[in-house]
C-alpha cells in the first residue's frame, strides 16, 4: 500500500478499499459511506491536497456499483496528484456531497448529477446544470441513445 | 485602370476597336442602364439602401462568432459593406448572423431574439452547425436552425474563412436588392399559399 | 380615484407642490440624499428588481445567462445559468475512434483548441505508454505558446470592447490575425485543427513558416507595448478596473479557480512550472503573480505572460531538435503518405487505423495543461478498445465561473461586466 492510502486507513479504518497505481497515477477507491470524511481528511494537512480538479463519472452498466466517480485533488506544496474512486451504485445511485469540504465540487456534481443522475447528499443545489431544466433522462449514461438525426444524402430525397 | 507600358513598346490597353470586344453586349449593357437610370423606381432605391446598410444583431454562439469578429476587424472589414454596426438589440437590427452550434436549450431563446427583430429581417446560418448540425449530430443540438427560423443565406464552414461570411452576405444583398421587399418571411408565406392552392 | 376633472387640483396634490417648492434645488436635492443615508440602514426597503442578463448579450462573452437581482445600480445576488451552448462532445467521442475523436475535442474551447488536443493527447498517450519525440514536443510548445497569445489577444480585445475601449479590438485582432496566418500555414486550418496527433504533430513545419514566425516574434514585443500605451494607464481603464472582482487566494483555491485569476492573487501556480509537461522544463520563462487579484492585476498579468510566451517560442525555435514530428509506433500512427505507394505493409497499417482505430490498453488518465484560462484538464478511460469509454473535460472556464457568484456581491453592475471580463471565461469550454 502506498504512503498515501496507509495515511487514509490508518486514520479512517475501512475507509480505502482498493488501491491502484498506473502509468504513475495513484488511485484510490474509497468507501461510499465515507466519502465525506476521507476527503476532509486529505484536504488538510500534512497531506494537504487543497485543490480539487474535478469530479467525474463514468457509467459501468455491468458491474455492480455502475457509476463510478472519480475525484481528481492536487496539493499545491508537493504537485502531487491523487484520484480517489468511489462506486455510487445501480439503483438510486448515491454518494455524500464534498461541496462542504471542496466548494468548487458544487458544479461538478451538479454536471455529474444532470449527466448520470447520481444523486449527492446534503448538496446546497443539486439541480440540472447544462441541460433544461425539464429534461428527461440522463444523457451520458451508457443506455442512453446518441440522439442525432439520420443523415440523408440529396439522392435518396 | 491603365496598364503601365514597358519602356518604349506602346500602350497595352485594349483599343475600343479590338477585334475581341463584342459591341453587341456592350450596346445592351448600355441600353440596359441608361434604362435602369430612366426607371428607377423607389422600390428599387429602397432596396439598394437596405441591402448597403444591413446592421447585424450580435448572436454569436460559438467558434463562428470568433470568425464573425474577425470579419468586423481591419483585415476583412465588413464595414465596407456596411455592416460594421452590430447591434446588441434585436430591435435595431435587421440581419441575424446565427454564428454557431444552437443547442436544445438555446433554441426557444433564438426563436425569441428572432421575433423580436423588426421586419424586414434577414437570416443568414454560418457555420456547418447552424446550417446542419455540423459535427455534432447528437442529442445536444438542433440539426439546424432551419428548423426555428427561416434562413436566407447558408455559409458552410467550420469555422467558415470571413471571406466566406462576406461572401453570404454579399449574396444577401443581391437578394434583397434583386427581390427588393421580400424577405425570406414574406417568401415563405408566398410559398405557403401556393402549397396550399396547389395542394 | 374617479374625481371629475376640475380646475382647482387635489388637496393631496397641493401639499405636494407645496412642499417641493418650499425648497430651493440645491435644499432638495440635500434632502434627497439625507433619506438615501436614513433609508439605506433599513435593508429590503427598496425592492430587488431580478432582470435577465443574457444568453444573448454584448458582454457576456459568449451564451452566459446570468439571472441578477439588483438593488437600483448594486448586485445583490447572482444566479448563473449555463448549457446554452452544451453540444454533447463528451457524449459523442464515445462513439468516434481516439484519432476521430480529436477533432470534437478540440471544438471545446474554441478559443484554446490546441490546448484541448494537448491534455487530449498527452491522456492517450500516457494510456499507450507512448513516447513523443522531442522535436514533436517542441513543435506542440510552439503552437501552444501561439495558441496563448492569439487567445490572450481575444480577452484583450472583447474586454476592452465591453468597457467602450473600442480601439484596442481593432489593435489586437490585427496581431490575431498573423497568428492565425500562422496556423493555417502549418496547421491548415486558422482555428478548430487537428494538428496535434496521439503521438506528436500531424505534419512539420512547412517552408516559410520559419521566417514568418519569427517576424511575428520581433514584431510583437513591440505591439504589447502598443496596448499597453493604450490602457496601462488610461485614467478609465484604471477606474474601472483597480479593486474590482477582488477574492483572497484561499477561497479561489476552494473554488478551484487556476490560470491567471489565480495567479493574480498572488498564488504561484503554472502547470508548466509545477508539472511540467512537452519539454517545458527546457525553457527559460517566468511565471508572473500578481499581488492584489483584481482585474488590473490580471489586465497585466495576461499581458506579461503573452510577453513570455514568445520569449518561450524564440527559445524553442532556437532550440528545435531535428527528428522525426511524430512518434515511429506504425500501430498508433498513420504511416507517412509518401510510404503508402511502396510498402503494403503501410497500406494495411493505414487502412486498420482510418477504419479501426487504434486499441488502447484498458485504464484511466487523467492529464492537465496550462491554458490560457486555467488548468484544462482530459481524463480518459479506456476499455481497451479502439473507442474511448469515458473522455471528460476538465474546463477552466467552467470551474472559474463559479467564482463569479462570491465576487459580484454587492458590487456595481457595470463592475460585474468587468468581473465577466477578467475571470475570461469561454463559453464552448463552460458548457462542453
Amino acid at each position: 500500500m502506498s504512503e498515501i492510502g496507509a495515511l487514509i486507513e490508518a486514520a479512517l479504518p475501512g475507509a480505502v478499499v482498493d488501491e491502484i497505481e498506473h502509468r504513475g497515477e495513484l488511485t484510490i477507491e474509497i468507501e461510499p459511506g465515507k466519502l465525506r470524511e476521507v476527503a476532509a481528511y486529505v484536504k488538510a494537512p500534512p497531506l494537504a491536497f487543497a485543490l480539487l480538479s474535478g469530479v467525474t463519472c463514468a457509467d459501468f452498466p455491468d458491474e455492480p456499483g455502475r457509476f463510478r466517480v472519480a475525484y481528481h485533488v492536487f496539493s499545491l506544496e508537493t504537485a502531487g496528484r491523487l484520484r480517489l474512486r468511489a462506486w455510487a451504485g445501480a439503483l438510486d445511485p448515491e454518494l455524500p456531497s464534498v461541496a462542504s469540504v471542496w466548494a468548487t465540487a458544487n458544479w461538478h456534481e451538479r454536471e455529474v448529477f444532470d449527466m448520470f443522475g447520481v444523486r449527492f447528499t446534503d448538496h446546497p443545489d443539486l439541480t440540472r446544470i447544462l441541460m433544461p431544466l425539464d429534461w428527461d433522462g440522463h444523457p451520458l449514461r451508457r443506455d442512453y441513445p446518441l440522439g442525432g438525426e439520420e443523415v440523408i444524402f440529396s439522392d435518396e430525397v | 485602370m491603365a496598364l503601365i507600358p514597358p519602356s518604349g513598346a506602346p500602350s497595352q490597353r485594349a483599343a475600343r476597336t479590338h477585334p475581341d470586344i463584342d459591341h453587341d453586349l456592350r450596346e445592351q449593357e448600355i441600353a440596359a442602364f441608361e434604362k435602369s437610370l430612366l426607371t428607377t423606381t423607389v422600390e428599387k432605391a429602397i432596396a439598394w439602401a437596405r441591402s448597403s446598410s444591413i446592421w447585424p444583431a450580435t448572436f454569436g454562439l460559438a467558434c463562428c462568432a470568433i470568425e464573425m469578429m474577425h470579419t468586423a476587424t481591419p483585415r476583412y472589414d465588413i464595414a465596407r459593406f456596411g455592416a460594421e454596426v452590430f447591434r446588441a438589440s434585436p430591435r435595431q437590427a435587421d440581419l441575424m448572423i446565427v454564428s454557431g452550434r444552437v443547442s436544445q436549450k438555446m433554441a426557444p431563446v433564438l426563436r425569441r431574439i428572432y421575433d423580436q427583430m423588426m421586419e424586414p429581417k434577414w437570416v443568414i446560418s454560418m457555420g456547418a452547425c447552424a446550417s446542419s448540425g455540423g459535427v455534432f449530430n447528437n442529442y445536444a443540438l438542433v440539426q439546424s436552425v432551419d428548423k426555428i427560423v427561416p434562413v436566407d443565406v447558408y455559409v458552410p464552414g467550420c469555422p467558415p474563412r470571413p471571406e466566406s461570411l462576406i461572401e453570404g452576405l454579399n449574396v444577401l444583398q443581391k437578394k434583397i436588392g434583386a427581390l427588393g421587399q421580400e424577405t425570406s418571411t414574406q417568401l415563405m408565406a408566398a410559398a405557403d399559399s401556393t402549397d396550399s392552392g396547389a395542394a | 380615484m374617479a374625481e371629475p376633472r376640475t380646475g382647482t387640483p387635489p388637496a393631496e396634490t397641493e401639499r405636494v407642490i407645496a412642499e417641493a417648492e418650499a425648497f430651493t434645488p440645491a435644499e432638495a436635492l440635500a434632502r434627497v440624499r439625507e433619506a438615501e443615508v436614513r433609508d439605506a440602514d433599513r435593508p429590503g426597503h427598496r425592492e430587488a428588481m431580478t432582470i435577465n442578463l443574457g444568453p444573448q448579450h454584448p458582454s457576456t462573452h459568449g451564451v452566459l445567462r446570468l439571472i441578477t437581482q439588483l438593488d437600483g445600480e448594486i448586485v445583490r445576488e447572482i444566479h448563473p445559468v449555463i448549457g446554452y451552448l452544451h453540444t454533447g462532445i463528451e457524449k459523442q467521442c464515445e462513439n468516434k475512434t481516439f484519432w476521430q475523436a480529436i477533432t470534437l475535442v478540440t471544438r471545446m474551447d474554441y478559443l484554446s483548441p490546441f490546448f484541448n488536443i494537448h491534455a487530449y493527447t498527452l491522456a492517450v498517450e500516457k494510456l499507450l505508454d507512448l513516447e513523443v519525440p522531442p522535436r514533436a514536443q517542441y513543435l506542440r510548445v510552439i503552437m501552444s505558446e501561439l495558441n496563448r497569445i492569439s487567445s490572450h489577444l481575444v480577452w484583450l480585445g472583447t474586454s476592452g470592447l465591453e468597457l467602450g475601449a473600442i480601439t484596442i479590438f481593432f489593435y489586437s485582432y490585427r496581431e490575431r490575425e498573423k497568428a492565425l496566418d500562422l496556423f493555417e500555414m502549418i496547421a491548415g486550418e486558422r482555428m478548430n485543427s487537428r494538428y496535434f496527433q496521439v503521438g506528436g504533430c500531424s505534419d512539420d513545419m512547412p517552408p516559410g513558416f520559419e521566417t514568418r514566425l519569427r517576424a511575428f516574434l520581433d514584431e510583437m514585443p513591440a505591439r504589447i507595448d502598443e496596448y499597453e500605451d493604450l490602457l496601462s494607464k488610461n485614467p478609465i481603464w484604471l477606474e474601472r478596473t483597480k479593486g474590482v472582482g477582488v477574492l483572497p487566494a484561499e477561497q479561489l483555491i476552494d473554488l478551484g479557480v487556476t490560470g491567471p485569476a489565480l495567479r493574480a492573487a498572488g498564488v504561484d501556480l503554472d502547470l508548466r512550472k509545477r508539472t511540467p509537461y512537452s519539454s517545458y522544463e527546457h525553457f527559460d520563462f517566468q511565471v508572473p503573480l500578481g499581488t492584489s487579484g483584481d482585474a488590473y492585476d490580471r489586465y497585466l498579468l495576461r499581458m506579461r505572460e503573452m510577453r513570455e510566451s514568445v520569449k518561450i517560442v524564440e527559445q524553442a525555435l532556437d532550440g528545435l531538435p531535428e527528428g522525426p514530428h511524430i512518434a515511429d509506433d506504425r500501430k498508433v500512427v498513420l504511416p507517412p503518405r509518401s510510404e503508402l505507394a511502396t510498402s503494403m505493409e503501410s497500406l494495411i497499417h493505414h487502412f486498420k487505423l482510418v477504419t479501426e482505430g487504434f486499441a488502447v490498453p484498458e485504464g484511466e488518465a487523467y492529464v492537465s495543461v496550462e491554458s490560457p484560462r486555467g488548468e484544462l484538464g482530459c481524463y480518459v478511460v479506456s476499455d481497451g478498445g479502439p473507442k474511448p469509454y469515458r473522455c471528460h473535460m476538465r474546463d477552466p472556464s467552467f470551474v472559474n465561473l463559479q467564482a463569479l457568484r462570491p465576487m459580484a456581491k454587492g458590487a456595481y453592475l457595470a463592475d460585474l461586466i468587468v468581473m465577466i471580463g477578467s475571470l475570461d471565461g469561454v463559453m464552448g469550454g463552460v458548457d462542453r
